[in-house]
């Protein structure tokens, strides 16, 4: 186990490689030019519009600014932004904030997904299977910033029951977001668990845990659960480093001072370094979280070796 | 082996299954009983109705579609099937407990063995769980599982067919059992393997005096095992009596066929010879005896009052010693052909 985590690892970096040059070349690939952006409509004289090249390596082909990033990574340099403040400065600031938007969120999509499909599942064809069966589908259907719009738009306008924007008030304006940001997931999570118990309910160790005159709550709760679990909670496991970019949509319509929006604000304003540095983390934790995934596979299911 | 005071009785037992394509009666007015100490074998062509006919013994029919239409399950002279869940609970296990032909998938695949056998105490008695597994650990060596205390720990997937059948043996006989219904226990596995589960299961049955309701498809099996033996055939029972009886003076025609099918059994017809036909969709069962279309001593033409056999349902009545029956219209016949 402990080589096949090391070998993961490993292989995380060309990975990860590859990830940052293609980001890098599609910030390159922006149309306008950054500078001209940055300085709006006050315009900037020729010499100080050079220096700020010079210093952005603006002027170097795209694969010697890319080498260039590189090397200062390697010194642990992520760049500055065009105001000259550190990246790392903002990832630090702002990681704990979509951190905490997106554990809010997967405890939402565990929660209400987990509790949907389980109810769901032991009642096929009940009046609540086909609730979830529709309100599923719907949220599937649509795209997540509507459902944001609409979302903020009745609860924090129509019914002002949740702050609109900000992380004014703590935790509690992380809710809204959080529960926007889980919908896609929460609707997958509640359809796998329903599947995965009906599939479960049928097969032979079920048979036998009824035949052992086990009470039907732990013939279903631990036998046929513990079993339907697995492909949910890895499924869970792996949408962490999901959510966390998916933050981008979410942040910016709850205007959420995480990555997510940081990324965006960058994009506007092509400032690479700071967009490269970013979507890579969040390479990084949706391939660290698809390594917890498969560790935990294994600790669930006993059958699982990676030897 | 005594045959006296029956442990289990079944009376008349219906079992249907509904389901889109029309209702399926699996079985049909079925009774049969189990002795201490006896061996019962039930025999059929697959598809008889063998297994969901156990099941509604057990109490464990898929529900939908299955349903028992009718019938009494008597354990200890106890109706099972007008019995309280909770009543019906207390005796799986304690009471009648199953095995199943494919260990692997009857077994469950997240925990372990020592787990799995242990749960009987905790759940039918609230054993601690020390004394469970110290109980589990002891079982398995029962069963001769070499290393138990170790075995204890691993999970289905790590024991090989006969270990894993085996396991199986010991969660059933966990709680000492009246009666252990066994479904095909040795089917899944290589005749060397099969040969040593069965004595295992005759050890037991020895040493514990616990009624065995046996299905197999090996005549020889049943041959060498069973006290007494219900032959099954599109979910009645066609016919019944001692195993010497049965296999070599069969009072079926039916039963007939399945000893001339099989190398291993003398029966009375002497060339080796397959039942011809097929057996019947259960959902549309032939009027009068359901075998008839198959059988090669059908009366239709001129038949007797009530005799006809693809009008007449034969019921399943005494012939020849007491105790043996036979639901054929001309079981006297073919008794003494
Ligand atoms: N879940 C089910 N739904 C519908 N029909 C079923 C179901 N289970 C069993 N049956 C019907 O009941 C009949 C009897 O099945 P059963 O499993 O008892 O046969 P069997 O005698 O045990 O055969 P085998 O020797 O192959 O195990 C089958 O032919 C099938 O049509
Ligand atoms: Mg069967």
């Amino acid at each position: 186990m402990g080589r096949y985590i090391a070998r993961r690892l490993l292989l995380t970096i060309p990975v990860l490689i590859g990830a940052s040059f293609l980001i890098f070349a599609m910030v390159y690939a922006l149309p306008g030019d950054p500078i001209r952006a940055l300085a709006g409509d006050r315009p900037l004289s020729e010499a100080v519009q050079a220096q700020l090249r010079a210093e952005y390596n603006l002027d170097d082909p795209l694969w010697l600014q890319y080498v260039k990033y590189v090397g200062g990574l390697l010194q642990g340099d992520f760049g500055t932004d065009f105001s000259g403040r550190a990246v790392l400065d903002t990832i630090e600031q702002r990681l704990p904030v979509t951190a905490k938007l997106a554990a809010v969120a997967v405890f939402f999509e565990a929660v209400i997904g987990l509790v949907a499909g389980i109810l769901a599942g032991i009642r096929r064809g009940s009046f609540f299977d086909n609730l979830v069966l529709v309100t599923t589908t719907l949220i599937v259907s649509i795209p997540v910033f509507v459902l944001g719009f609409v979302a903020q738009y009745l609860f924090g306008l129509r019914f002002p029951i949740f702050p609109t924007s900000g992380i004014n008030e703590g935790l509690y304006s992380y809710l809204l977001p959080g529960l926007v940001l889980a919908s896609l997931s929460l609707a997958y999570v509640a359809r796998l668990t329903r599947t995965s118990l009906a599939e479960n309910l049928r097969q032979d160790y079920v048979r036998t845990a009824r035949a052992k005159g086990l009470k039907p709550s732990v013939v279903v709760g631990k036998h046929t659960l513990r079993n339907s679990l697995i492909p949910v909670v890895t499924y869970i496991g792996a949408d962490v480093g999901s959510l966390m970019a998916g933050a981008i949509v979410t942040e910016t319509i709850f205007n959420i001072p995480g990555l997510g929006r940081a990324v965006y604000d960058s994009v506007l304003r092509q400032e690479g370094a700071v967009v490269v540095g970013i979507v890579t983390l969040f390479v990084f934790f949706y391939i660290f979280f698809n390594l917890v995934v498969d560790v935990l596979y294994a600790l669930l299911d006993p059958r699982i070796r990676y030897d | 082996m005594t045959t006296s005071d029956p442990v289990l009785e079944v009376e008349d037992l219906s079992v249907e299954f509904r389901t889109p394509k029309g209702v399926v009666r699996a079985v049909n007015e079925i009774s049969y009983q189990v002795g201490t100490g006896e061996t019962l074998a039930i025999l059929g062509e697959s598809g008889s109705g063998k297994s969901v006919s156990v099941q509604a013994v057990m109490g464990i029919l898929d529900s939908p579609p299955g349903y028992v239409t009718g019938g009494r399950v008597l354990f200890e002279g106890r109706d099972l099937l007008t019995a309280s869940a909770e009543e019906q609970r207390a005796v799986r296990g304690p009471g009648i407990s199953m095995i199943f032909q494919d260990a692997l998938s009857a077994l469950n695949p997240v925990f372990t063995v020592g787990h799995q056998i242990a749960e009987m105490f905790r759940a039918h008695r609230g054993t601690s769980r020390k004394e469970a597994r110290e109980a589990a650990i002891e079982l398995l060596d029962r069963v001769h599982i070499p290393a138990a205390r170790r075995r204890a720990g691993s999970f289905p997937h790590q024991f090989s067919g006969g270990m894993r059948q085996r396991v199986m043996i010991a969660m059933a006989l966990a709680l000492d059992p009246k009666v252990l219904i066994a479904d095909e226990p040795t089917t899944a596995l290589d005749v060397t393997v099969q040969a040593q589960i069965m004595e295992l299961l005759q050890e037991l049955q020895r040493d514990t005096g616990m009624g065995l309701l046996l299905i197999t498809h090996d005549l020889g099996v049943v041959n060498e095992v069973a006290d007494r033996v219900v032959v099954m055939y599109a979910g009645r029972v066609v016919e019944t009596g001692t195993v010497d009886e049965v296999f070599t003076d069969p009072t079926h025609p039916y039963t007939e066929g399945l000893m001339a099918s099989v190398p291993a059994v003398e029966a009375k017809g002497t060339r080796l010879r397959p039942i011809v036909g097929t057996p019947p969709d259960l959902a549309r069962i032939p009027p009068g005896c359901a075998f008839h279309p198959r059988c090669p001593r059908r009366v239709l033409e001129n038949a007797p009052p009530g005799k006809d056999c693809d009008d007449d349902v034969p019921l399943l009545l005494p012939v020849g010693a007491p105790g043996r029956a036979s639901a054929c219209h001309y079981r006297e016949e073919v008794l003494h052909a």
